[in-house]
């Protein structure tokens, strides 16, 4: 070997010191997309590290940027985290760009350990599924809670978030908030007016009547240009009607679940208010200005989720008194009892299973689950979520707590849809059919067919993976 | 030495022809490999699934109908954005008296109708959401609510709704025809016109006779242009329709059903066979429109 001149040696320093970092950039996906990933390289597990998650790789998280902002999962939940595991490294992003950020990562083999896959723009989670990019949560619910070493995390939260995460009967995406969808008023005006909170479907068309004879303000509206928060309703009431059996059918796809009497009495139902008693133009409006309609006194009740309180708060006069109630009864021969609300876990985050560290995403969960994680989680986003007792001894704003009050009426009597999530394209028909319904221009049956017609196309199509609960 | 010259036009063309073949020609390529597959954006190795997708696609009652649309806008969007610039643009410049000059004001026009071609498209979207508005606060239902009319669904009602659109696309587009049909009419010998004149023919006669004729090329380049972006209309139907192409797929255009079945629906193997059959009606109409409107240039 000859012997290397002081400008060579120099010079090969320099471009090995460029080479590694470069080379090790390039192996560390080519190594989770082969064998690592089937295995992934477990830590031991201890009564600090239940999950074995590896501390000396990195934590990569990415919250979507939405409502809910990403400053809770900073501030309460990666605070919590690196309290417990100093040495774990976590690196913190956020976009409101889910899918057109993160899918190329996951095509490339190396997708980030932890998502909150959420917003508009969130990635399929059916087609994720079916690719095996998900962690299997069962780990994290047998683990023992943060709290409390002695209860496993399955037993601290709702039981309907793990199934309405679960995928073929796989837990894969833990939903943390807590969604409860009802009719929402302002009570100071329902005071001032001397209007009551309507129990049966008469009295609710009687009080819609009250309200458009005064004439001051409309009886009722909701996002015309977004149907979803009408035919939510609708499919709450045909639940209520008809019982839980009817969205499950519906969501398994079952022939003539949409031509179902309970889900056409529904559709009927609102079909007759959407006739009489719309705020003017609803058909044209969106959320953020039925909801600020809402606000200014311009109409007196909408459909809406437990998000609405915190969503409206710059816009709310200090007075409002954001409340909501469940849906009348219909019949006295409904199948569910007054109280009966549609209440959803949702706000999804997954584990990618094909990621570098994949137990530190579920050790991160694991914090987010505990009660200082969820109850602080409440208090800065005002909103429900999974974990049972959350939130004791905080002051709920008024909204937030008639929600909560409400859900706990409801017990049992929770009812729940996922093809909007399963299937984006039957949602999208039904809301578009929806929408045509209310104003009219679609009858019952019609609209009942094409949402039957759509969900039999989906169910021959094998390209789509099917999902049944 | 002719060795040397090829090696150095060779040179001069490697970069810009493999940045095409690797950004243009190789997407292209894929985007038809991918149609026959049933490839769902996330899986490493897609199934081929052969013509199934294109026979799906024929019985999709929604991408017909955007089919529809798009051609209906290949029609109307042309004729509508080139009859409003042309007739603009002649006013703007040989519409004065005598034929000779602009009419009153027209160089403050001239700056005004091209004001839209500066907005983005989202914010043209965003503002004709607050102009079509169907409340009180909507610009145009605003008036006919205080009037004691119904109040127009501009974008919320299906029969209305497309009309809103083409509306849209025309008030943007005009603008920028009429400069380009102004540059058009500035470069043709004013003599011409007032030869014209002193024959006794009058502002229409100018119009049909003299300046159309002169500017047949930069019409055909217009038409051209917009039958193009007429088969490529995307944002103002995404941003500014609910359902985003509705209500109920009464705006849906091809490509917002190529957006959604691919970043919505994650069906990317359908999603390019729809980019497929886009990707054909362009090419079929750009050399449709080129053989058709060939015609004898004028030299003066």
């Amino acid at each position: 070997m000859t012997q290397l001149s002081r400008r060579e040696l120099l010079r090969s320093a320099a471009l090995a010191g460029l080479a590694l970092p470069a080379l090790s950039a390039c192996a560390t996906p080519a190594g989770n997309g082969g064998a690592a990933s089937s295995a992934p390289a477990a830590g031991a597990t201890s009564a600090a590290n239940p999950l074995g998650f590896a501390e000396d790789k990195p934590l990569e998280i990415w919250i979507f940027d939405g409502g809910f902002g990403d400053g809770y999962a900073k501030d309460v939940h990666e605070r919590l985290l690196q309290a417990k595991h100093p040495k774990l490294e976590i690196k913190h992003n956020a976009t409101k760009e889910i899918a057109k950020t993160l899918q190329p990562r996951f095509a490339g083999g190396n997708p980030p350990e932890f998502i909150n896959n959420s917003g508009a723009n969130a990635m399929d989670f059916g087609a994720l599924v079916q690719d095996g990019q998900l962690a299997d949560l069962t780990p994290l619910y047998d683990a023992p809670s943060w709290d409390d070493p002695a209860v496993k995390v399955r037993d601290t939260i709702d039981p309907n978030a793990i199934e309405l995460g679960s995928y073929d009967g796989k837990p894969y995406v833990l939903n943390y908030a807590n969604t409860v969808w009802g009719i929402w008023y302002s009570q100071k005006l329902f005071e001032a007016e001397g209007w009551q909170v309507p129990k049966t479907w008469t009295d609710f068309l009687a009080l819609c009547e009250t309200i458009k004879k005064a004439g001051k303000i409309a009886p009722f509206t909701y996002a015309g240009k977004h149907p979803f928060y009408i035919y939510e309703t609708i499919l709450t009431l045909a639940a209520k009607i008809g019982g839980k059996d009817v969205l499950k059918n519906i969501d398994n796809l079952q022939d003539g679940a949409w031509k179902a009497e309970p889900v056409k009495q529904a559709a009927a139902a609102f079909a007759e208010l959407g006739s009489k008693y719309l705020l003017q133009g609803t058909a044209g409006l969106d959320h953020v200005q039925t909801q600020t309609a809402h606000n200014k006194g311009q109409v007196a009740m909408l459909p809406c989720g437990s998000w609405l309180e915190n969503e409206q708060k710059d816009s709310t006069p200090a007075d409002f008194g954001y409340a909501m109630f469940p849906l009348p009864d219909f019949g006295s021969s409904d199948a569910l009892p007054y109280g009966t609300l549609h209440a959803q876990p949702g706000e999804e985050y997954v584990v990618s299973a094909k990621s570098a560290n994949p137990n530190a995403g579920l050790e991160y969960m694991r914090a987010m689950l505990s009660k200082e994680g969820a109850g602080t989680f409440m208090e800065l986003v005002s909103t429900l979520t999974v974990v049972k007792g959350a939130g004791e001894g905080n002051t709920l704003k008024p909204g937030l707590k008639s929600a909560a009050a409400a859900l706990n009426a409801a017990g049992d009597n929770a009812v729940w849809f996922l093809f909007r999530k399963w299937y984006v394209e039957l949602h999208d028909e039904v809301a578009a059919a929806t929408g045509q319904l209310m104003a009219g221009k679609l009858t019952v049956d019609a609209w009942a067919d094409r949402a039957q017609r759509k969900a039999d196309a989906i169910k021959k199509d094998t390209s789509v993976k099917k999902f049944s609960r | 030495m002719n060795h040397g010259r090829t090696r150095f036009v060779a040179g001069f063309l490697v970069i810009p022809v493999a940045l095409y073949v690797i950004y243009v020609i190789a997407p292209y390529a894929q985007a038809f490999y991918i149609a026959f597959t049933d490839w769902r954006g996330v899986n490493a190795s897609p199934r081929l699934v052969g013509l199934e997708n294109f026979q799906r696609l024929a019985a999709d009652n929604v991408f017909w109908k955007a089919i529809g649309h798009n051609l209906i806008l290949l029609v109307l969007m042309p004729i509508l954005t080139l009859g409003i610039a042309l007739f603009f643009a002649f006013l703007l410049n040989a519409g004065g008296r005598g034929g000779t000059g602009g009419i009153w004001g027209s160089k403050f026009y001239r700056v005004v109708f091209f004001f839209p071609q500066v907005l983005a498209v989202a914010v043209v979207a965003a503002l004709f959401q607050q102009v079509f508005r169907p409340d009180r606060s909507g610009m145009l239902n605003g008036p006919l609510i205080a009037l004691g009319f119904e109040p127009i669904g501009f974008l919320s009602s299906t029969g209305v709704a497309f009309w809103s659109i083409l509306a849209v696309l025309v008030w943007q587009a005009v603008g920028f025809y009429v400069v380009l049909f102004s540059a058009g009419i500035s470069s043709i010998p004013r003599d011409l016109f007032e030869a014209a004149a002193i024959d006794g023919a009058g502002g229409i006669q100018l119009f049909w006779r003299v300046t159309l004729p002169l500017l047949w090329d930069t019409i055909q380049v217009g038409w051209v242009y917009l039958g193009i972006a007429a088969l490529d209309v995307f944002a103002v139907v995404w941003v500014m329709t609910a359902e985003h192409g509705g209500p109920d797929h009464s705006t849906t255009v091809m490509a917002a059903e190529i957006y959604r079945t691919a970043f919505q629906y994650f069906k990317f193997g359908y999603a390019s066979a729809m980019g497929v059959v886009l990707f054909f009606f362009t090419i079929g109409f750009a050399t449709l429109a080129l053989r058709l409107s060939r015609r004898e240039r004028i030299e003066f």
